[in-house]
């Protein structure tokens, strides 16, 4: 059974339409990118999932049950990292379990030991502005996981940093999320990034968004760090010759 | 867990006093051209005075104010109290009525559109016009020096609150939505604190307003204030005395200006902590 299912997914705003027939699945453990240019559409279709906007047309499904009603299911990750300048680390990073009831002793005391494995032991008790932004990403990142919620979602999360603090967030990324399989949809529009990260990737067209493409990754894993095989930087080719072409009659 | 090893400051909740202490000492340094300047132009002042030979009843010399300042200790000090009492119930009131109406507009937009061009108007009012008609309605008491203080700072405080909530980014606001935060919720989480710099920079200024203000509405109608003295000094022909209560009133203003600075300091501490990286 898939984790998420959409189904025929309609959204506009005013008369703009953005999305257009979105039909995508998820399943349970599997990390899934959603590919797309600039301004197609992909932030709005998660803020379909957090329920900051509602389709127009279509269904949304998660472990089988329809979206309205149910319990929350995602964590979100905004495409900035969100964090509250005023809040120290630890207090940023519990906020979604503060929100969920629990109080900020006991939600302290929980975090305290994950700080080591998310590569921020010693900043606990720093404010944001005094993080690089790696770390600001990765203090992101764990508030997200920390919420407990069965998928995640991710919002060009590296789109921010430089070249040589993105490769090295994405090879902790993909070493983390070997560890843990986290039922991730990741947005991003860096086709290298899509291709090292995900179990498949969906291609979306430019504005009203619609899915052109979608594709497993052939290769095995650990990706970074190692050249790939030919049938990835095939696929990379293919990926990146897709969006820059937009015919959109692959599928 | 100590964050010692990297040596950060603010990672250390005692780290704040000896910061303090240090911040203190830097205003001071980064001060002194300030009162060099200051002091160049109260010795020219007094060379002026004395060199001329002009009258103390038009332009009396500085150490005169000071002489008077000490002759009148008395005098000012009992004076200077219902100013400061006028001053900071005024604040208070106008800054509760600020504050309880920047919510309400935060959460029904629409009283914004309804009530601000009736602010806008009430900042346009002379108060030298509006002062004497407040005392004539509400009496020599603290009532018109509430009011008039709140005239004048209510409106500022409000527009500092309303905008400094507007400027929450609204990446934090879906954050908070994402996370099944209420509309309150994101008020207190978001909202609150991300006006707080605003807030500030808004009670800065109005607090010396209300200074000013209060002074104002005492030389328009009291018993008792440093506007009481300035206005019998000016009757008596007496400048060195008005000075002298300039002085002593100017001395307030600044003393309430550096008490909203270290509760800002305080509260708004987590700014120094990024700037100090
Ligand atoms: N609240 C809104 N009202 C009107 N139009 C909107 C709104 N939010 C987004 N849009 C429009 O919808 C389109 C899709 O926006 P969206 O943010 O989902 O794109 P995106 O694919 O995430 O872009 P990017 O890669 O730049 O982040 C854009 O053209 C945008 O201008
Ligand atoms: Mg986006």
């Amino acid at each position: 059974m898939s984790a998420l299912e959409l189904s025929n997914i309609g959204l506009s705003f005013g008369g703009t339409p953005v999305l257009d027939d979105v039909s995508m699945h998820v399943a349970q453990g599997e990390f899934v990118s959603i590919l797309g240019p600039s301004g197609c559409g992909k932030s709005s279709l998660l803020r379909l999932l957090t329920g900051a906007l509602t389709p127009g047309r279509g269904e949304i499904r998660v472990g089988g049950a329809p979206l309205d009603g149910s319990p929350r299911a995602f964590a979100f990750m905004p495409q900035r990292d969100a964090l509250m300048p005023w809040r120290r680390i630890i207090d940023n990073v519990i906020l979604g379990l503060e929100i969920q009831g629990m109080g900020r002793a006991e939600a302290r005391a929980k975090v305290r030991p994950l700080f080591a494995t998310f590569g921020l032991d010693g900043f606990e008790h720093r404010y944001p502005a005094q993080l690089s932004g790696g770390m600001r990403q990765r203090a992101a990142l764990m508030r997200t996981i920390l919420q407990d919620r069965p998928v995640q979602l991710l919002d060009e999360p590296f789109g921010a940093l430089d070249a040589l603090t993105r490769a090295e967030m994405q090879r902790w990324l993909e070493h983390r999320w070997r560890d843990a399989r986290w039922t991730t949809i990741l947005v991003t529009h860096d086709v290298r990034e899509a291709v090292a990260l995900s179990d498949r990737i969906y291609v979306l067209s430019p504005r009203p968004a619609r899915i052109i493409a979608e594709f497993e990754v052939p290769d095995r894993r650990p990706r970074l760090g190692r050249t790939l095989s030919p049938e990835a930087v095939r696929l990379e080719a293919e990926l990146l010759d897709t969006l820059l072409t937009q015919t959109g009659d692959r599928s | 867990m100590t964050g010692s090893s990297s040596g950060a400051p603010a990672a250390r909740p005692f780290g704040r006093v000896p910061a303090m202490f240090r911040t203190l000492l830097t205003s001071i340094r980064q001060g002194l051209p300030a009162i060099f300047s200051v002091a160049a132009a109260l010795a020219a002042w007094e060379i002026y005075v004395r060199v001329s030979g002009i009258s103390a009843l038009v332009l009396p010399a500085p150490s005169r104010v000071v002489s008077q300042i000490a002759d009148n200790r008395e005098l000012l000090w009992a004076n200077t109290w219902p100013t400061l009492q006028a001053t900071l119930t005024g604040f208070a009131f106008s800054l509760s009525l600020a504050f309880t109406l920047s919510v309400l507009i935060d959460f029904v937009p629409k009283l914004r559109r309804a009530l601000f061009p009736v602010f806008v108007i009430s900042q346009t009012l002379p108060l030298v016009a509006i002062a004497p008609l407040v005392v004539l309605w509400f009496g020599f008491g603290l009532t018109p020096k509430i009011l008039l203080v709140a005239l004048v700072t209510f409106f500022p405080m409000l527009i500092a609150l309303v905008d400094g909530y507007e400027s929450t980014e609204p990446e934090i606001e879906a954050l908070l939505a994402s996370m099944g935060a209420s509309r309150a919720g994101i008020f207190r989480r978001a909202r609150l604190p991300s006006a707080m710099p605003y807030f500030f920079a808004g009670l800065r200024i109005s607090i010396t307003y209300a200074v000013v203000a209060a002074i104002f509405a005492e030389y328009v109608g009291a018993r008792a204030g440093l506007g009481i003295v300035i206005l019998n000094a000016k009757n008596s022909f007496r400048p060195d005395l008005m000075l002298a209560a300039v002085v002593i009133s100017s001395a307030l203003t600044l003393a309430l200006f550096g008490a909203t600075a270290l509760m800002q300091w305080i509260v708004l501490g987590w700014r120094q902590a990024g700037a100090g990286r």
